[in-house]
């Protein structure tokens, strides 16, 4: 009845079936026989990285951008160990990547063969599941299953190892199981009593707070909607952990800005002094949670998450709620709405006096100069000179910078920041810009970049000149791994070892022998110039912003400390030197 | 507030489920007492993991959260939780000696209700089942009356009543 056909092609057949149109891959002996099957069909496209590293990213852009799962093509051996920090990238961010890996012929696993690595040995503490697929038999419904298992529950990455025998050999292709997975079934929706209760607390509060995380991101734009729907209904207001960032839009005004290390002054003070959190999709991570046992004492505490395990982990719920958000906050208005709830106004008014007071210090301030560009003031015209559109997708590498960015671009809607929290990978905003720019070829994709950062993948320069891709990659140079030297600065008596960097290149010149158009801005006059003529030109860019060497990011809750100890600026570093418990900790 | 706890983990009998058990433990910083794995239902492929472990309420609750999202497990189950229980373990212990020793470990094992699987004229295999903790006693007694070799199983438990899991 079915069809004989080879294991490759059952695996492109299979992935087809799942909807996708893009791999990002690099090849290799293992999975030449893949290779040799993409090359005769049409239905999905190959983007070919330089490094696998770069493919993951790129993969986890893609995802992060349409909501769709990311697909990597690597060989075995150094092509699946070089993918394994974007795996853990995936995973600690809870993006959903299948990522395909070539592994030696089955009879010769085990036995140090050329280019043999135990891939799902090495991958399984950083993927959500991981296979090796020993049987012709299992092919097709394994993919179909690691699709499944990457996109279900909490998403992440997964891994198919796939020994080139079992590529090469002929198998029949079966379709996806129509019977739902035999153990992994995750709830999605919530515990209606549970919710009654939230619902009912949510009215009680005097000082409530949304705090809302990425697992809003992660149950789709209809979440995002039925947050600023709540939001709206019950008045209170929310703050978002740097992974949710869009799920409120930042025009709200009930948006507070970021919470945690480096968000705003209004959010942190308002985690501190709640008396009710409502936690959707966050997962009380250290950079928000400070000194946990002085994190939001005087709070009742909703969460609602999908996982359970992320669920009384580092802070007690008193109101847990296992369920996807859409669901959830689908269910709680509702029962908002049935129950006629309504916020005390009064106690609302004096909440809002309060939260309008601590807004008035204007945490963002910084000091511009007329000679040097300030970061600040280059993302505050970045922002001026891209609002009104639309189309504005934003990734970032790690440091000030992407705290910064954080902090002054405005994110109207979800799937549109993407960045590295969980694991904090330097060169992870190059390679996702593409895949980005990969899933939507008229957006402007800019990747607001650090000078160090973006040296990790700047080998993808050649993939975007290859695909012509027009990302834009904004350089803040400081000429330092400014975060380190910042903590070097407030921790380590400003002994600034080895965070200077030395040797750059000359990035106007990098971007031309890519074929990009590189350009500079030195002073602040020139910023402008430089951010127009990026947008303008139908290529790619990177845009080398030498900015303050010595600004550092503020405000800032310095580790171990709790959510009202926040420095605000220089002048505050000075009176708060850092506790020796807060030395040790990350 | 460190309390000890069985948890019994159905799986599918599929390569690699130890390990990402294992890896679980060792990676997220849990204790194993002890872990034993079999199948226990071959025709729907399923094994079963009984592990006893350690730590506070919330740390117990993580590791039942944590083992319960692992894509291959079924189910999970914390026997100690979950009410009344039949727990017990199997031990064999090697005993050599001569004279009054060995006669004073027969008698203790007579005692304990051990039984003698194998013995030599220097040596005995003794085999005991039960608690964990009287397992250790016996263990303990032997030491001095010649004990050459333990081989424990780890605990296994079951619930009481006519549920299953
Ligand atoms: C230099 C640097 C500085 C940083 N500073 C800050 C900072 O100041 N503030 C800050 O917030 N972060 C900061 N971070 C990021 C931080 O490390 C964490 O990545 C981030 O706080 C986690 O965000 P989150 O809680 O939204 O969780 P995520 O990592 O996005 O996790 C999502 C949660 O939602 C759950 N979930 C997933 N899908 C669903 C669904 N469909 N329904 C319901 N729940 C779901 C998941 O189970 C998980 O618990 C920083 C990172 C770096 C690199
Ligand atoms: C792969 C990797 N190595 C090291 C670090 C530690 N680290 C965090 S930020 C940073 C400096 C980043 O410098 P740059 O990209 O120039 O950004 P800036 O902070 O200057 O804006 C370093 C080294 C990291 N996050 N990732
Ligand atoms: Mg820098």
């Amino acid at each position: 009845m079915s069809q004989e056909m080879t294991g490759s092609e059952i695996v492109l057949r299979a992935l087809v079936e799942q909807g996708v149109d893009t791999i990002f891959g690099y090849p290799g002996g293992a999975v030449l026989p893949i290779y040799d099957a993409l090359h005769v069909q049409n239905s999905i496209r190959h983007i070919l990285v330089r490094q696998e590293g770069g493919a993951v990213h790129a993969a986890e852009g893609y995802a992060r951008s349409t909501g769709k799962v990311g697909v990597v093509l690597v060989t075995s051996g150094p092509g699946a160990t070089n993918a394994v920090t974007g795996l853990t990238d995936a995973l600690m961010d809870s993006v959903p990547v299948v990522c395909l890996t070539g592994q030696v012929p089955t009879h010769l696993i085990g036995n140090d063969a050329f280019q043999e690595a135990d891939t799902t040995g090495i991958t399984r503490p950083c993927t959500k599941h991981n296979y090796l697929v020993k049987d012709i038999a299992d092919l097709a419904r394994t993919v179909h299953e690691a699709f499944y298992v990457a996109r279900s529950g909490r998403p992440g990455p997964v891994v198919i190892d796939l020994p080139k025998d079992i590529l090469q050999g002929p198998g029949t292709y079966t379709p996806p199981s129509i019977n739902g997975h035999r153990s992994y079934k995750p709830r999605k929706k919530g515990d209606i009593g549970q919710i009654e209760k939230a619902a009912a607390a949510m009215a009680q509060a005097e000082r409530p707070l949304f705090y809302c995380g990425g697992g809003v991101v992660n149950a789709g734009p209809k979440a995002s909607h039925l947050l600023t729907e709540l939001v709206k209904l019950t008045g209170f207001p929310c703050t978002l952990t740097l992974m949710g960032l869009g799920a409120l839009p930042a025009s709200n005004k009930q948006f507070l800005g970021m919470v945690g290390m480096h968000g705003t002054y209004e959010s942190n003070l308002a985690m501190y002094h709640c008396d009710l959190m409502i936690n959707i999709g966050a997962r009380f991570d250290d950079r928000v949670t400070g000194k946990l046992d002085e994190f939001a004492p005087h709070s009742t505490k909703i969460h609602v998450d999908i996982d359970p395990s992320s669920i009384n982990k580092n802070v007690r719920a008193d109101i847990p709620i296992v369920g996807d958000a859409a669901h959830v906050l689908e269910d709680l208005t509702k029962v908002w709405k049935a129950r006629q709830h309504r916020a005390d106004r009064k106690k609302m008014d004096a909440w809002w006096a309060q939260i309008d007071e601590w807004r008035s210090r204007d945490c963002l301030k910084y000091k511009q100069s007329d000679t040097l560009i300030k970061p600040q003031y280059a993302l505050e015209r970045l922002r001026e000179l891209t609002g009104g559109r639309d189309d504005v997708f934003v990734t970032t590498e790690v440091g000030q910078h992407q705290m910064w960015a954080a902090q002054f671009l405005p994110f109207e809607k979800p799937n549109r920041w993407m960045t590295s929290g969980g694991l904090g990978t330097m060169g992870y905003g190059l390679p996702a810009a593409m895949g980005v720019q990969v899933a939507h070829p008229d957006a402007l994709v800019i990747d607001v970049a650090g000078e160090a950062s973006v040296l990790m993948n700047i080998q993808e320069m050649s993939t975007v000149a290859q695909y012509r891709l027009p990302v834009k990659i904004f350089i803040l140079n400081n000429e330092y791994m400014g975060m380190v030297r910042q903590w070097q600065e407030l921790l380590h008596g400003g002994r600034y070892s080895e965070s200077y960097m030395d040797s750059l290149p000359d990035f106007v010149k990098l971007a031309e022998s890519f074929g990009a158009v590189g350009l500079r801005a030195e002073k602040p006059s020139d910023v402008d110039g430089v951010i127009e003529e990026m947008i303008a030109v139908d290529k790619a860019v990177i845009a080398d912003i030498l900015v303050d060497k010595a600004e550092n990011c503020f405000p800032m809750i310095p580790s171990g400390a709790a959510h009202h100890k926040m420095l605000l600026g220089p002048e505050d570093q000075a009176d708060n030197p850092i506790s020796e418990e807060g030395m040790v900790l990350v | 507030m460190t309390e000890r706890h069985v948890i019994a983990v159905l799986v599918d009998n599929e390569p690699g489920v130890l390990a990402r058990v294992i890896g679980l433990f060792s990676g997220r910083g849990y204790n194993i007492e002890s872990l034993t794995v079999s199948e226990v239902d071959a025709e729907a492929g399923l094994s079963r993991i009984n592990v006893v472990t350690l730590g506070t309420p919330m740390v117990i609750e993580q590791i039942k959260n944590q083992l319960d999202r692992l894509v291959p497990v079924h189910s999970v189950h914390d026997l100690t939780e979950e009410g009344p229980h039949v727990e017990t373990e199997l031990a064999l212990l090697k005993v050599a000696g001569q004279g009054d020793k060995r006669v004073e470990a027969l008698r203790i094992a007579d005692i304990f209700g051990a039984k003698v699987d194998d013995t030599t004229l220097e040596s005995f295999i003794f085999r005991l089942d039960g608690q964990s903790e009287k397992i250790g006693r016996f263990i303990e007694l032997m030491k001095p009356l010649g004990l050459v070799e333990v081989a424990r199983t780890g605990a296994v438990a079951i619930s009481r009543g006519s549920e299953g899991v």
